[in-house]
């Protein structure tokens, strides 16, 4: 298929352009080193709201639901359910209570839980090898676009989002980056229902097959191999559900909240924002079975569709806007990640590197240095490394948190005998059985037996397994529970003043 | 009440701390009761959240690997799948969602309330 690069090459434009300029802008606001890592904490819940879902669909969202509807059916809706279902365990479990906690980052909440520094070690350490395996198919998924509808050699696509990332978390941190995402949710939005609004109108009037006459094994909910496709549905479930919360660039957006309360409704926004979102994938993988498209890979069907079927400039322009929101996806996930990842690194590697050679560098400029490596090592990686498909590259990443953060989160905040050795024996295990099950995938060496089923889709028993060995072990080691756990836990579970509002507080807060 | 109180507040913005005012009682066995109090009642409501979405979302494969039948069926030209599992579920997590944000935001207040009937627990207002 050859395609007319045009519209795509001025879309990518426009969106690397107002990402630059709105992330420039917000540079005026970022003075302090608390503006760059959590924008302050003063981010009201609408802006914040959009910015969360601007961060959080990513290409898996905008162009790999559409595909795997596309190739598998009905089964593959789980994928978005489960990414906005991951959002209400988050707003039942975690939410204020992790916003309660004051910290800037899961390194930080662990720490500051069971006063360890080892346990915020192994957190640092995940959060990055999770922000790192998540940012790799983002990266991959924008090589394949740019080759297909820009003509682009396959590596032009990292390193162009890698270096618009780059300049945007240099220039403006934390905060003129949720403009920039508040913006991308919206384009992506768009970018997606106007193509959705156009091509089922076409649908409509042109007496294609209607929904009911496709094949019923593609409706099917749960896979067609038997008992193996319920456990991978069931497995799915698990990992979205419970790994979300883990997420490095989700946990990271908490602390911009002002306080839990606004944390919780900030969430609640987020589940209307994604549920309104999810609605158009599916149509845009349906219609493609019903004009038999033939897309490249599945990853880039919601690229080829409008072409297939509106002919002339109408198609090129609805191609050029799904351009445009994808590379916004690519973009908006990658930088979301990558502050998450050098908030970790810089505040866990780089400062105390620079200190011990006695440098005087302090907050910002650490932040960049670990910008720069967060950027670089997965640009790196996705050149080098063959791709998954986004979507199922992102589950993995989904997996290693549902296995690590999902466990210590729930503990920490539900549990007072959690104790450092419990949570880091159940950190362990999550990150060596996931992990296992992530090399596994990625060598490709598929065999069609239960094990291989078991290790695709790991969550369903790595999960309870974590939370096993980090509940003994805490059990063995009760004696080691931090003699602060009360104190800290009220703090966690207490509403702050605003619920109800003593004068002058008040005052000051809306200033 | 609070009007004389808010004049007070001229100066340029400044950032600090929310100031707490139920920092009453940590590490006394009294906190530890209302803490105990607070956090059942929040994870009891989490819990019935959960639980409800685990019974209508999550029972759906197995309903589906149980009785496959439902497959055929299709109200308003929508096979049910693609209605369930595309449409309804979407609006369902957000209810269930608003449905926990009341509920967690009443146990919270109800939390405050008795913590300021608390004769220990008054005297530690915000400055």
């Amino acid at each position: 298929m050859t395609f007319d690069s045009a519209p795509a090459i001025v879309a990518v434009t426009l969106v690397t352009l107002a990402t630059l300029t709105i992330g420039t802008w917000g540079l005026r606001f970022s003075r302090t080193t608390s503006d760059f890592y959590v924008a302050s904490r003063s981010v009201r819940p609408g802006l914040n709201a959009s910015a969360i879902g601007g961060e959080y669909l990513s290409a898996a969202s905008f162009l790999g639901v559409a595909g795997l509807v596309f190739t598998s059916g009905a089964e593959m809706l789980w994928y978005p359910i489960g990414w906005t279902a991951g959002y209400l365990v988050l707003l039942t479990l975690v939410a204020a209570p992790l916003r309660r906690s004051g910290a800037y980052t899961l390194p930080d909440f662990a720490e500051e839980r069971l006063a360890s520094r080892g346990v915020r070690r192994l957190c640092s350490l995940l959060v990055v090898t999770i922000g790192w395996l998540y940012l790799l198919p983002q990266l991959q998924g924008a090589g394949l676009t740019l080759e297909l509808v820009a003509g682009a050699p396959r590596w032009v696509g990292p390193v162009l989002v890698g270096t618009v990332v780059l300049v945007s978390v240099f220039s403006g941190g934390m905060r003129s980056i949720t403009f920039v995402q508040a913006f991308q949710y919206w384009l992506k939005l768009t970018a997606l229902l106007v193509p959705v609004g156009v091509l089922v109108a076409v649908w409509g009037s042109d007496g294609a097959p209607r929904a009911t006459d496709l094949s019923q094994t593609w409706s099917m909910p749960m896979g067609t191999d038997g008992s193996a496709g319920l456990y991978a549905t069931y497995s799915l479930i698990a990992a979205t559900f419970l790994g979300t919360m883990g997420l490095p660039h989700v946990g990271v957006r908490f602390y911009t909240n002002p306080d839990g309360r606004a944390a919780r409704r900030t969430t609640l926004v987020v589940l209307a924002l994604l549920g309104v979102f999810y609605l158009l994938p599916p149509i845009l993988g349906l219609l493609g079975r019903v004009y038999a498209a033939t897309p490249t890979s599945a990853d880039t069907l919601v690229l080829e569709l409008p072409r297939l079927m509106v002919p002339g400039w109408a198609g090129d322009a609805l191609t050029g806007l799904v351009c445009a929101g994808a590379f916004a996806a690519f973009l908006s996930t990658s930088s979301g990640l990558a502050i998450a990842v050098s908030g970790v690194l810089s505040q866990d590697v780089v400062v105390p590197l620079l200190r011990r050679r006695g440098s005087r560098f302090g907050g910002v400029a650490a932040f960049r240095i670990a910008s720069l490596v967060a950027v670089l090592v997965p640009v790196a990686g996705a050149l080098l490394t063959p791709s998954v498909g986004v979507a199922r590259g992102v589950a993995l990443a989904f997996a290693l948190a549902a296995a690590t953060f999902c466990p210590l989160l729930l503990l920490g905040i539900w549990w007072r005998r959690l104790t450092a050795y419990g949570a880091a024996a159940g950190l362990v295990t999550g990150l060596v059985t996931t992990g296992t099950a992530v090399v596994f995938t990625i060598s490709g060496s598929r065999t069609d037996t239960w094990a291989d089923v078991a290790l695709s889709q790991p969550a369903l028993w790595a999960v309870p397994l974590s939370f096993a060995v980090m509940i003994v072990v805490s059990l063995a080691t009760a004696a080691h529970v931090p003699a602060h756990t009360t104190r800290l836990l009220v703090r966690l579970h207490t509403p702050e003043p605003t619920v109800e509002p003593a004068g002058p507080v008040v005052a000051l807060q809306q200033r | 009440m609070t009007e004389p109180q808010r004049v007070r507040v001229t100066g340029p913005p400044r950032r600090r701390p929310a100031v707490r005012r139920v920092d009453v009682g940590e590490d006394t066995r009294l906190g530890e009761v209302y803490l105990g109090s607070l956090m059942r009642a929040q994870l009891s409501i989490a819990v019935r959240t959960l639980a409800v979405l685990f019974l209508g979302v999550g029972s759906l494969p197995l309903l589906f690997w149980l009785a496959p039948g439902l497959v055929h069926t299709a109200p308003f030209g929508v096979p049910l799948p693609w209605l369930l599992l595309g449409v309804l579920v979407y609006p369902f997590l957000f209810l269930l969602g608003r449905w926990y944000l009341r509920g967690a935001e009443r146990n919270e207040a109800s939390y405050a309330d008795l913590l300021s009937t608390d004769p220990s627990g008054s005297d530690d207002e915000t400055p």
